[in-house]
């Protein structure tokens, strides 16, 4: 890639790297996993072929179960909806993945590099289910809402996909408009748990 | 507030998470030219407005973002039942009688 092309994920002007390590004892952790590749598929879950290609190509299964998620090594695929999904890829290796995809699938499908659209932030830390539960409505205990579970839904109003990566850890996609009022949002509700960025 | 099962979702979600999409089953006419004015004004502008059981799109804006149907008493809020589109609901004005 040329050197000319500077990247900026939307929380850029937060300066994060400059926060973090400044507060140790936060009871909520932040992080911004910046960057990434996201690709939106769309094809026919019910097409052999299409499920084929994408496991030749992405080495995991594509998740068909509603709210659903895979990872491989290369890629972590979030199941948006019966028809759609959402693949994330390491920075850089979007285009790869994307003509990869492209050139293995045959037929009726769509993948679309959506990656200056949006940007996936971490939240963790022993109070991260006391934040969610002002931010969700989604109910969060682990028999509804499992380790690997997607769910579509709000977060503080605003759209976004939350994946349960452990008991005391999420992973959301936010949209990049909504990123700096989501940014807002945390800092000000962890405010009575104090807040980590990492 | 409603809570609201989305067939593709397989689950019940918060009302927030949907945003009403108006009478449902309403099909487009195959010849549109062959319709007469007031035919068309019919397709495009006349809508049941029930007291009790009606057929109605939600769509599941923050989640799948899909479209699905919902049968809704008007009158108490209840919701009946939700199925895919293309599909038919179970039930309906003339069978609860
Ligand atoms: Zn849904």
């Amino acid at each position: 890639m040329s050197n000319l092309i500077q990247v900026e994920s939307p929380l850029h002007h937060a300066q994060l790297d400059q926060l973090i390590g400044q507060s140790q004892s936060g009871g909520i952790i932040f992080h911004e996993a910046a960057l990434f590749g996201h690709l939106n598929l769309r094809g026919n879950a019910d097409d052999d072929a299409f499920l084929t290609g994408v496991q030749e190509v992405l080495d995991v299964a594509l998740p068909t179960t509603a709210c659903s998620s895979a990872k491989s090594e290369s890629a972590q695929i979030m199941w948006l909806a019966p028809d759609e999904w959402l693949i994330v890829v390491a920075s850089g290796s979007e285009y790869d993945v994307e003509e990869k995809l492209r050139a293995t699938l045959k037929g009726h499908f769509a993948v679309s590099d959506i990656s200056g659209a949006q940007t996936l932030i971490e939240l963790s830390g022993m109070n991260v289910i006391d934040l969610m539960k002002k931010s969700t409505g989604y109910d969060l205990h682990l028999d509804s809402f499992p380790i690997g579970k997607v769910v579509g839904t709000t977060f503080a109003k605003a759209g976004a996909h939350i994946l349960r990566l452990s008991e005391d850890k999420f992973q959301l996609v936010i949209r990049r408009s909504f990123s700096d009022y989501v940014w807002l949002w945390i800092q000000q509700s962890s405010k009575e748990y104090g807040l980590s960025i990492v | 507030m409603l809570h609201i099962y989305c067939p593709y979702c397989e689950e019940m979600r918060e009302e927030e998470e949907f945003n009403p999409a108006g009478q449902a089953h309403i099909e487009r006419p195959l010849q549109p030219e062959e319709l007469s004015d007031e035919q068309w004004a019919r397709y495009l502008f006349f809508r049941k407005n029930p007291r009790g059981l009606h057929h109605e799109m939600w769509v599941h804006a923050h989640g799948c973002r899909k479209y699905f149907n919902i049968t809704r008493n008007t009158v108490t809020y209840q919701i009946m039942e939700t199925y895919k589109m293309g599909l038919q609901p179970n039930i309906t004005a003339s069978k609860e009688g």
